[in-house]
């Protein structure tokens, strides 16, 4: 209850891990960190699915349905009617919410 | 060298991803290298003054392509940026008194972690303007130094087998490139990105810009309504706005939704208690006023707190559509329902019913 950010799209798998230290050198919220011969996924719940991790994995060990968390953009786009996972952009020059 | 120049026809002077460059004669189309300096000027400061109040947006930006910064060499590392002066000052005011090469994305005047979140700081981008500048002709060493916050547009494998060059990412900040380059390794502090106060305080300026059609509200209710309620529009706004980015980590819960709705009720209280104790309606409509200016009050403070999820540096895309969902409904509700009750109200006092 009133923690909305418990849960994330984020999926690693160990098992593919080469331990090249990718995902620790570009997460900005410490969610993996360096283990015995793998990485380690430390603070699941930190992840705001910025897409860093997995587009820079060598061996597609993560997965992330990545996108901005922002909530302006995702009521606009729900308000035209279109998807919310695809509309939702930051940065535009019609409007933006990044700071 | 020329006819050696025309014969070699997968030489191309003008680079694109897909065919390799080559050693153009001095007259080639590469793209002109710039010179920049890592002294900020006040007309760098009165810019800054001006993105950060949300004046001409999208509008602060410096012309992409290569830079010297100093007298760079062949062996002078490389650093990628964003082509908004915020982004690419703070770069070379960190380098100053270094000779670098600074490669300037071109990010439509966005700053390098929203444009990475996009893709215009991205992979595509990257590439095209390492071939442009023919870097690899310029430089010694195949390195690219690329700011970590960079990386959610930049995949460091393709960029290294398009281009040549490796991705290393420096650290968050570009303040701490000169501790970085020592031994370029970044510690786990230089990687991890806060949220400090000064760095939401610094928002609250373009979060109060962007509700500026809301004072109209305030303008129309003291009309209506007096000097009180237009005040009381006032302090909702500028609630909304300034103070919840100042007291976001101390409000309770974790949902931006509820912190709103405990800001905006805490607020509201002592209007509510202004408007609930006037001694010429009937007890009712005090009541009703108490509760009216509670519930506009919260819901609209929640609302503009649900947004600056937007704005935070942490807050992930499920965790905001669990809140759209939870709380939207939510605050319609309270906000239909007490509009509708202030309005009843209003008319009633104007028609001298209550």
């Amino acid at each position: 209850m009133l923690n909305s950010y418990t849960e994330t799209s984020l999926k690693y798998n160990p098992d593919r891990c080469i331990n090249c230290m990718r995902c620790t050198q570009v997460c900005p919220h410490a969610v993996f960190a360096e283990g015995q011969g793998r990485v380690n996924l430390v603070r699941p719940s930190a992840c705001m699915e910025c897409g860093a991790c997995a587009l820079n994995c060598p061996v597609q060990a993560i997965t992330v349905q990545s996108g901005v968390g922002c909530a302006w953009a995702m009521i606009a786009a729900a308000l035209r009617g279109k998807d919310m996972d695809t509309e939702c952009s930051c940065g535009g020059d019609d409007g933006s919410c990044c700071g | 060298m020329e006819t050696e120049q025309k014969t070699v026809s997968r030489c191309s002077c003008t680079p694109s991803p897909q065919a390799p460059s080559c050693d153009c004669p001095a007259d080639s189309p590469r793209a002109e290298i710039r010179t920049t300096t890592g002294t900020i000027t006040s007309a760098n400061r009165l810019d800054h003054l001006l993105a950060r109040w949300g004046w001409n947006r999208g509008g602060h930006r410096v012309e992409p392509g290569l830079y010297r910064l100093g007298s760079p060499i062949a062996a002078s590392p490389v650093f990628a940026s964003a082509n908004y002066t915020l982004s690419f000052d703070a770069l070379r005011s960190a380098l100053a008194g270094l000779d670098a090469w600074i490669l300037v994305l071109d990010t439509k005047g966005i700053n390098v972690w929203c444009a990475a979140g996009k893709g215009t700081f991205g992979t595509e981008e990257l590439v095209r303007r390492i071939l442009a500048a023919d870097l690899a002709s310029l430089v010694s060493h195949r390195t690219i130094i690329v700011p970590q916050l960079g990386a959610p547009g930049i995949s460091s494998l393709d960029v290294a087998r398009r281009s040549g060059f490796a991705v290393e990412y420096g650290p968050v900040r570009a303040r701490d490139l000169p501790e970085y380059l020592e031994t370029h390794t970044a510690t786990p502090a230089m990687r991890r990105v806060e949220f400090p106060v000064a760095d939401r305080i610094v928002l609250a300026p373009v979060e109060l810009v962007m509700a500026l059609p809301m004072f109209i509200a305030a303008v129309v209710l003291w009309f209506l309504a007096g000097p009180i309620a237009a005040l009381a529009a006032v302090s909702t706004i500028l609630s909304g706005t300034v103070l919840f980015p100042i007291l976001l980590p101390f409000i309770p819960t974790k949902d931006f939704s509820t912190k709103g709705l405990i800001l905006g009720a805490v607020v509201a209280l002592p209007f509510a208690v202004a408007f609930g104790t006037n001694p010429a309606l009937p007890l009712w409509a005090d009541a009703l006023s108490a509760v009216t200016t509670l519930l506009v009050m919260s819901a609209v403070v929640s609302y503009f707190a649900l947004n600056f999820t937007g704005s935070t540096t942490f807050t992930s895309r499920t965790g905001v559509k669990k809140e759209i969902f939870t709380y939207v409904p939510v605050m319609a509700v309270m906000a239909v329902v007490g509009s509708l009750a202030g309005i009843a109200l209003l008319a009633g006092r104007l028609f001298g019913v209550i």
